[in-house]
């Protein structure tokens, strides 16, 4: 198994078993939904449709009710959509990039984190749907042969590579997040009560039993899915910034897009996880789970990316005037003084000075701080998108046809909308799946769990001896008679077999030899009471105790197993028995 | 003859893995394990071969990118070339550049479904489908062994109990199939 540093803060707190994972994580699924998870639900509920009644006005009425002019052709919309493609780049950064990385912290959030993923980029996509106007023939954007019109799809243009970016993305993303629930589908079919939910569960888990060549192939699987999804998202926020920067706009051809909007993406991905983060722990009691520990190495992510993107404001900064190109340069400057100012400065606060304060620790590690800062970032990170987009395309080359945008109320309320959407599938998710990757969870419970780091559980169990329950029970008969008195005084009952075989390996005691063993460390009066009934009684015995014996020791007492061997009983009474000597 | 099945369950992975490296030494076939989670260092021990699906995925992805660059080459060059700011519209080679993101998004795409298809279709893993583990506690925290006597005729079928009892079990089922 593999092997943890020790000064590694744990990464599942307290003492769980692997019954306690389920337990907790299923938990919230088989219960009564809570009346705030209705509450929220219902809000979400009306905002969404609200957003759904403005997208059928758009599409009844014409894209003429958004707030677009000739010379503004994109912006509301567009914004929204990278802000959505970015939000939803944190899930598959975590669940693919850090299992590349074997970042065992992944585990506790990239379920959530690929749910959040998928019904983000189901909102991004919804946005260059819309925007076609007639979204019935949106299935021209499909290389389609020549009698649907008169020509191919143009596989040189970026809104093309754009189609097939974000529609791998989502697909693959689906799958990998898909082949992750299975094992956890069955768990809680194997779980269920009420026939219903058994039959829905059966139904998603398709048939997963677990079977050692079943979890041999879906090892390889995920492996071999994050390998691929890597480069993957990489690429979408690429191919997304490439919508601009091949375009010849001053203040959108600049060769830094594609790496610059991908920190950008991380950025506000991560932002957005710990927003739902930080609220699902408490709401669901996953405290234990996802915790600081967590939460900074979230901070640690969003500090850099954060980092990336301040660097590459200022070098856009530096190379439109640098490059000596005077609407490059223009661009810019209007940028930062025109009449957009506002937002750019909002974006340069929230972007660029915020994230810098991750670097004092006590910050990164305080929760209600965290969550100023993550929706700060979301907030930030949505006016990026809208300067680079309308500062960069409202002052034309004519100043004839200088322009600014103003949002209509239905800009506003697809927006608003998408977001509702967003947490109705969000909320839905929550309430019926598991939102812990459960087999996961317990594959580092071992290395990482608390209780099995600091040892007070063992990693490695001694079997305990296997009782027949159908059987008669043979040894009790075999009992002598004197110490079946011994049995029945004590409070705890002694397997009598076990005790004799380590009073053989120790040495005969008395207590006309007794030791306070009480002395040793990890030995207390109850326990003393419990060795002396066993028949140890002296620092001698105590002294001569090996690996075995301290076996034998902790299957007789079942009590703090690996106790003994830890504390080294044994150096301890030999020590004492020095001093005794003196 | 009659085949009788003995599921060995046990309470941690640990000891079931110590279990069957006991069996396994003394000429025993496990058929199966049931785990809740995978089980690092399982599948040596009780024989299970490593998968091929890693190749799979590979052999996918290369067809991908086979129909991408047939596809691009067919639409872009052959059937209807066009001049698009001038670019070069009449060999594939001089066009190649602005191909490359939808090869490369084709080629994952065909790569990750055609592993997942492949996957589910391996693993017998479709809607629908019944669950086969012996206990609905194998999804939970419990491991079980299975062991067949027609797998096993050096052993009779108590031979086989007395030994899977001394590996540190917690229970014991019998099935005549």
């Amino acid at each position: 198994m593999h092997k943890e540093a020790a000064i590694r803060e744990p990464l599942i707190l307290g003492h769980k078993t692997y019954h306690d994972i389920t337990e907790d994580v299923c938990r919230p699924i088989e219960d009564k939904a809570p009346r705030m998870w209705y509450i929220l639900f219902g809000i979400a509920l009306i905002i969404g449709l609200y957003g759904i009644g403005c997208i059928l006005y758009l599409l009844g009425t014409g894209v003429g009710v958004w707030g677009l002019n000739k010379t503004i052709g994109w912006a509301w919309d567009i914004t929204n959509f990278v802000w959505w493609v970015g939000i939803g780049h944190a899930g598959t950064l975590i669940s693919a990039v850090l299992l590349l990385f074997r970042q065992k912290w992944r585990m506790a959030i990239n379920r959530s984190a690929e749910a959040m993923t998928i019904f983000a980029v189901f909102m991004a996509g919804m946005f260059p749907l819309i925007h076609m106007g007639r979204l019935w023939l949106g299935y021209w954007v499909l290389p389609l042969p020549n009698h649907f019109g008169s020509l191919w799809v143009n596989f040189n243009s970026p809104l093309l590579w754009d189609v097939f970016a974000i529609s791998t993305y989502l697909s693959v993303g689906l799958v990998f997040w898909y082949i992750g629930l299975l094992p956890d589908f069955a768990t809680i079919r194997d779980r269920a009560k009420k026939p219903v939910a058994k039959r829905m569960y059966s139904i998603l888990a398709f048939g997963w039993s677990g079977r050692a060549k079943h979890w041999n192939r879906f090892e390889m699987i995920s492996l071999v899915l994050a390998g691929l999804a890597t480069p993957l998202v990489f690429s979408v926020h690429s191919i997304v910034s490439f919508d601009f920067a091949t375009s010849v706009i001053p203040g959108w051809h600049t060769t830094i897009f594609p790496p610059y909007f991908v920190a950008g993406a991380v950025f506000s991905g991560f932002a957005m996880v710990q927003t739902l983060m930080l609220v699902m722990r408490k709401a669901m009691k996953l405290e234990a789970y996802i915790h600081t520990r967590h939460v900074e190495y979230m901070n640690i992510v969003i500090m850099v990316t954060g980092s990336i993107v301040g660097t590459a404001y200022i070098t856009e900064l530096f190379i439109s005037w640098y490059s000596g190109v005077e609407y490059e340069a223009y661009a810019f400057l209007n940028r930062a003084t025109g009449p957009y100012w506002w937002a750019y400065a909002s974006m340069m606060t929230c972007n660029v000075v915020s994230p810098q304060l991750m670097w004092f620790r006590p910050l990164r590690r305080s929760l209600t701080f965290t969550f100023i800062i993550a929706i700060v970032v979301n907030i930030g990170m949505w006016f990026e998108r809208y300067v680079i987009i309308v500062s960069s395309i409202h002052r034309d080359y004519l100043p004839s046809s200088w322009s600014m945008h103003y949002p209509s109320h239905i800009d506003i309320g697809v927006y608003v909308g998408t977001i509702g959407l967003f947490f109705v599938f969000f909320l839905l998710f929550a309430r019926y799946f598991p939102v812990l990757a459960l087999n996961e969870l317990k594959t580092i419970l071992k290395s990482s769990g608390e209780s099995f780091k600091n040892g007070d559980y063992p990693v490695h169990p001694t079997p305990k001896p296997y009782i027949d329950s159908s059987a008669p029970k043979v040894k009790i008969e075999e009992v002598k008679e004197e110490e079946k008195v011994l049995e029945d005084n004590s409070d705890n009952p002694i397997d009598l077999k076990a005790s004799a075989e380590l009073v053989n390996a120790l040495g005969e005691g008395s207590e006309a030899t007794k030791d306070d063993v009480k002395v040793i460390s990890g030995v207390g009066p109850k326990f003393e009471e419990t060795l002396n009934k066993i028949g140890i009684w002296s620092y001698i015995q105590v002294s001569k105790m090996t690996k075995k014996e301290y076996d034998l020791l902790d299957s007789i007492t079942g009590k703090f197993p690996g106790r003994a061997e830890r504390d080294d009983w044994a150096g301890q009474a030999k020590e004492l028995m020095n001093s005794k000597n003196q | 003859m009659a085949d009788r099945v003995i599921y060995a369950m046990y309470d941690d992975e640990e000891i079931l893995k110590d279990g069957a490296k006991v069996l396994v030494a003394k000429g025993i076939k496990v058929e199966e394990v049931f785990a809740p989670f995978p089980i690092h260092g399982i599948d040596p021990i009780i024989g299970v071969e490593e998968t091929r699906l890693g190749i799979f995925a590979f052999i996918y992805g290369l067809i991908g990118l086979a129909l991408a660059t047939y596809g691009m080459w067919y639409f872009m060059i052959t059937d209807w070339p066009m001049n698009i700011g001038g670019k070069p519209n009449e060999s594939y080679l001089e066009n190649m550049m602005a191909f490359i993101p939808i090869t490369f998004e084709f080629t994952v795409l065909c790569a990750a479904h055609g592993m997942a298809i492949t996957y589910l279709i391996a693993n017998r893993t479709m809607p629908g489908m019944k669950a086969t583990n012996p206990d609905p506690r194998t999804t939970d925290d419990k491991f079980v062994m299975e062991l067949r006597t027609s797998q096993n005729t050096q052993f009779t079928a108590e031979e086989i109990e007395t030994m899977v009892k001394g590996t540190g079990i917690i229970e014991l089922e019998q099935k005549d199939i």
